[in-house]
């Protein structure tokens, strides 16, 4: 039975996949990829990964899902061109060689695979109680392999400089993406004042709760980050003008906290990232927390995009203009 | 059959499929799209690999599966850069062609 349910979700990802690389429409592609998203949490879950399952539900499915959506609508215009340049029967003729090649040395590796699986299960099940958490992923992500994680917020830190750095010099410091309108009393504008509260606090009980069942700070930033672009989306609130040093200071206290510890860990503990004895839970929160209003701003951002709206002219800066500028203006 | 060499056998698929729809659409948004699932492809076949690891009491080695959430998340940040490419290519140019200039030729 369970074989046959696995069966049946592998063959509908099959399709989905296929789906969504051969159809002729972009919205169709992408509308498919969405479920594609959600079906393979689904998937997460029947190989025993719940926290992949979440994060692979709110982050694959939902935000890459939204981000795309919101690209088919720009490029609208641009795919009956890109359609007339496709590639002749030779060229897919190869394609469908050089795939069919790739998954058949991928299945002769996967058929190869040693037995028994290498693990490091045993250590982490060992070394875990000594972290003060309880759930075996939180202890790998924010103890063992704490130095990945900085990295990724690292790296989200500058894909958000990336993506900013795309703006025009005239939109630099402004608003990304439009200024949304909708219906004040319409069904999103209500939406958009009843859900957040909700969301809110299921986003802040997986934070806290990640730290011995399912859940963590990346499913929890993006529920907020998600009931924040449903606020911008029904024109309630504006996304932030991307000069604002709160929303900068935001941005970067995550890793700038996380560095903090890790050197309070080279000088106490011996080690860079090291957690002295005891204290491995109370320094594990302080990172989580400086880390989620990081996440929220950035995987928020991310998805607002680059500046695409100028700044509205700074009374301070009017104000009190330098002596060049004002020459020059 | 069990579930993990079922599913580690499906994401060699997904790769290859990925793989096809990478090199043979024109349009730059689908070429992402297609990408994506070869990605998610990898992340399968690594999620199996988990499953394999399972011992001392947990249902998966909790290792890969943490790097796995690590994986999934950076993959949203290169694909939101990607989309933001994309759209300062068309703003700039007009258009998503990804062709060579006609004089450049090859």
């Amino acid at each position: 039975m369970t074989t046959l349910v696995s069966g049946v979700v592998a063959l509908l990802l099959l399709w989905l996949a296929l789906w969504t690389v051969l159809a002729r429409d972009a919205f169709v592609a992408v509308a498919g990829f969405v479920v594609y998203g959600l079906l393979l949490s689904l998937l997460w879950v029947r190989l025993a990964g719940i926290d992949v399952a979440l994060t692979e539900a709110a982050i694959g499915g939902g935000l890459t899902g939204a981000l795309l959506l919101g690209a088919v609508g720009r490029l609208r215009g641009t795919e009956a061109a890109a359609w007339s340049e496709r590639s002749g029967a030779g060229t897919r003729a190869v394609a469908v060689l050089l795939s069919v090649g790739v998954t058949t040395v991928l299945v002769l590796c996967v058929l190869a695979l040693p037995e028994p699986a290498p693990t490091l299960a045993p250590q982490v099940a060992q070394n875990l109680p000594a972290t003060g958490v309880g759930n075996p992923i939180t202890g790998v992500l924010l103890a063992f392999r704490a130095l990945d994680t900085l990295l990724e917020a690292i790296v989200l830190v500058i894909a958000l400089v990336g993506v900013w750095s795309l703006a025009p010099d005239r939109f630099w410091g402004g608003r990304p993406g439009p200024r949304y309108t909708a219906d004040p009393d319409g069904v999103l504008a209500y939406l958009a004042r009843v859900l957040p509260p909700i969301g809110i606090v299921i986003g802040l009980y997986l934070f806290w709760a990640g730290a011995d069942h399912p859940g963590g700070k990346f499913q929890s930033a993006t529920i907020l980050a998600a009931m924040w672009m449903l606020v911008q989306m029904a024109g309630l609130g504006d996304a932030p003008r991307i000069d604002n040093r709160w929303v900068r200071a935001g941005i970067v206290v995550g890793p700038l906290v996380f560095v903090a510890v890790g050197l309070l860990g080279a000088w106490t503990a011996g080690a860079f990232l090291g957690y002295p004895e005891g204290l491995a839970k109370p320094m594990i929160v302080a990172i989580e927390v400086a880390l989620l209003p990081t996440l929220v701003l950035v995987l928020a951002l991310l998805l607002n995009g680059a500046p695409a709206r100028s700044a509205d002219p700074l009374p301070s800066r009017s104000a009190d203009p330098g002596p060049a500028r004002s020459a020059g203006r | 059959m069990s579930v993990e060499t079922l599913f580690a056998l499906c994401a060699c698929a997904l790769v290859g499929i990925g793989l096809y729809g990478l090199i043979v659409q024109p349009h730059p948004l689908r070429k992402l799209v297609a990408f994506n699932i070869m990605g998610s492809g990898v992340f399968v076949l690594f999620s199996a690999l988990a499953k394999r690891g399972a011992a001392a009491g947990m249902a998966a080695d909790p290792v890969p599966q943490a790097l796995l959430i690590t994986a999934i998340v950076v993959a949203f940040a290169a694909t939101a850069v990607t989309v933001a490419l994309l759209l300062r290519l068309i703003e700039s140019t007009g258009t998503a062609s990804l062709a060579n200039e006609p004089p450049a030729g090859d």
